[in-house]
């Protein structure tokens, strides 16, 4: 993959979401959230949404990109992707792929959406009750380990048993999103504030992860507007580049997550970003230590700690030490979630985070970090397929010579 | 034993789901063993890889000489959960209880799931030794489930 990048050609210059809402909550059906989002978009980005010829989702998104095409009255649809994976692994290579079909030629113009309506369609954190479970999860879910953090929960366990990592480090990470949330309006955790007592007073899902360990269940949508660095150019004078994208798994990582191959995975403790990140990295021609920002995808803090491990942002020897609240909250080293991400802001299946790593970018974050150039945007730990991307601001793009900015 | 002492002996109550092979089939062997009290796991004939779960080749050599051989149904616990989220109705009285990751002496890297016998407030650690119980539950379709004790 040498010498083939992405670096810098494509912006993303539209970001739009709906109301976030407790699960259920929600008055409109996914669909119209969907529309709303992706409405938001164009109008952030100053285009009309006729002029959207692509589409790119992940997570078996249910808004079909013809229903979506025809609703909105596309001129033409040139471009339609889903990812595979039903996670939130998918979510920073949505963006990716969005931006691989505009290099290529395939279209100008996608919209990257995501929208959950779980009072119409069902939530993600109950167990379906079914007689019978064939193949990879029958060796699992007759046990009683049937939820996500319980198939994910063995990965925590056993990193934080390798390294020595105690409880304060995923207490950090929720604290840093909640943090972050009390100076986001939109946030569905405004307002309510958490404290180190209320973490560790809380009851435990399944042990090790406390009940403010795992995301929120949501109802809303959100949706990216993506086009060539050129065409940004001329509609926009603040872009945000796309500088590197990395999707897949490290090597036999399992055949469905959580199920019985993954728990005999070779490499078992992983966030399964060892193979991504230097990829991403690489194309974006940055180093760990050149990320300003970092929006993580939560689906349980264990897996955040564990993702940015392997992007190279601390060791897991550094782990009891650079995992505090100090350290992750806007001021601090490295802050994390800044609009409360998951756990706090709302999960909108971790597109938000993109929303807010636009924001940051452009200066426009409610917690907003000094001037930040380069934003990391993590998604889905532990999982596979999981995706990764590296987000530059204004000045990190095309320079007037037809070059690359530094 | 009667259906009824058998089942006061589970660790988890009835009306969780019940195992079944793969749509392919894979996993059908490892259940039927279940059966007869015996633990197998799928072992490659070319290369001699433990692989679990069942794949339709080896993931090591690519060989599609896969059989099954039997393992002594004992290891060490290699992670575990204790879980306190009832994430199926029929858990709701039986919060917490213990589900372990055990990493078998005879299949090197070959790890299963199960529960731990006994208390559910029970401190345990990783590295602990385990032997297998067989959970059987009985039916027209009987199945048996593969449980964990203390050594």
């Amino acid at each position: 993959m040498a010498g083939r990048t992405i670096r810098g050609q494509v912006a993303l210059v539209g970001i739009g979401e709906t109301t976030y809402y407790k699960r259920g909550k929600s008055p409109d059906s996914e669909f119209k959230l969907c529309i709303d989002a992706i409405r938001n978009a164009c109008a952030d980005a100053g285009i009309d949404a006729r002029d959207i010829d692509g589409f790119s989702s992940y997570s078996d998104d249910r808004n079909d990109a013809m229903r979506l095409s025809s609703a909105l009255n596309l001129r033409e649809l040139n471009y339609s992707v889903m990812q595979w994976g039903g996670g939130g692994g998918g979510v920073m290579a949505a963006i990716a792929n969005g931006a691989a079909g505009i290099l290529a030629g395939y279209c100008d113009t996608v919209v990257v959406h995501r929208a959950l309506a779980q009072g119409q369609f069902g939530r993600f954190g109950q167990a379906q009750d079914t007689p019978v479970i064939p193949g990879e999860y029958g060796h699992v879910m007759p046990y009683g380990v049937m939820s996500a953090a319980q198939l994910f929960g063995f990965r925590i366990q056993r990193f934080m048993h390798e390294h020595g990592i105690g409880q304060e480090a995923l207490r950090a990470i929720a604290m840093a999103s909640y943090h972050h949330a009390q100076n986001n309006p939109r946030a569905v955790m405004h307002g309510k504030p958490l404290t180190e007592q209320m973490y560790d007073d809380s009851r435990y899902i399944t042990e090790p992860l406390h009940l403010y360990d795992c995301c929120q269940e949501n109802d809303g949508a959100a949706a990216v507007v993506l086009m060539s660095a050129e065409r940004a150019a001329e509609i926009t004078d603040r872009p945000v580049y796309l500088l590197g994208a990395a999707m897949g798994s490290a090597p036999q990582q399992g055949a469905e997550a959580g199920g019985i191959s993954y728990h005999n995975a070779p490499d078992y403790p992983t966030a399964n970003f060892k193979t991504l990140a230097p990829k991403a990295f690489a194309m974006a021609g940055i180093k760990p230590t050149d990320i300003d920002v970092v929006q993580s995808y939560e689906n349980f803090t264990g897996g955040v700690m564990m993702a940015m491990i392997e992007h190279g942002l601390c060791s897991p020897e550094e782990a009891n030490e650079f995992f505090v609240p100090e350290n992750l909250i806007v001021g601090g080293k490295l802050p994390l979630n800044t609009s409360g991400g998951n756990l706090a802001e709302c999960y909108m299946h971790g597109l938000e985070l993109v929303v807010e790593g636009v924001r940051q970018l452009r200066g426009d974050s409610t917690s907003q970090v000094a001037d930040p150039r380069h934003c990391l945007c993590i998604g889905g730990p532990l999982v596979g397929p999981v995706s990764t991307l590296i987000l530059g601001s204004a000045d990190t793009g095309p320079t007037t010579d037809g070059g690359v900015g530094a | 034993m009667s259906n009824e002492e058998l089942e006061s002996q589970w660790v988890l109550p009835a009306g969780l789901p019940k195992p079944i092979p793969s749509s392919e089939g894979l996993g059908k062997e490892f259940w039927a063993a279940t059966l007869e009290h015996k633990l197998v796991i799928q072992r490659c004939a070319d290369c001699r890889h433990w692989q679990w779960g069942p794949e339709i080749i080896c993931r090591a050599c690519g060989g599609e000489q896969l059989g099954y051989e039997s393992v002594e149904p004992a290891g060490e616990i290699y992670s575990w959960q204790r879980c306190w989220y009832p994430v199926h109705p029929a858990l709701k009285e039986t919060v917490p209880y213990l589900v372990v990751m055990v990493e078998l002496d005879s299949a090197p890297g070959v790890r299963l799931i199960g529960n731990l016998v006994g208390d559910g407030q029970q401190s345990l650690a990783v590295g602990d030794r385990v032997t297998a119980l067989f959970e059987d539950h009985p039916g027209d379709e009987p199945y048996t489930l593969v449980q964990w004790q203390r050594v």
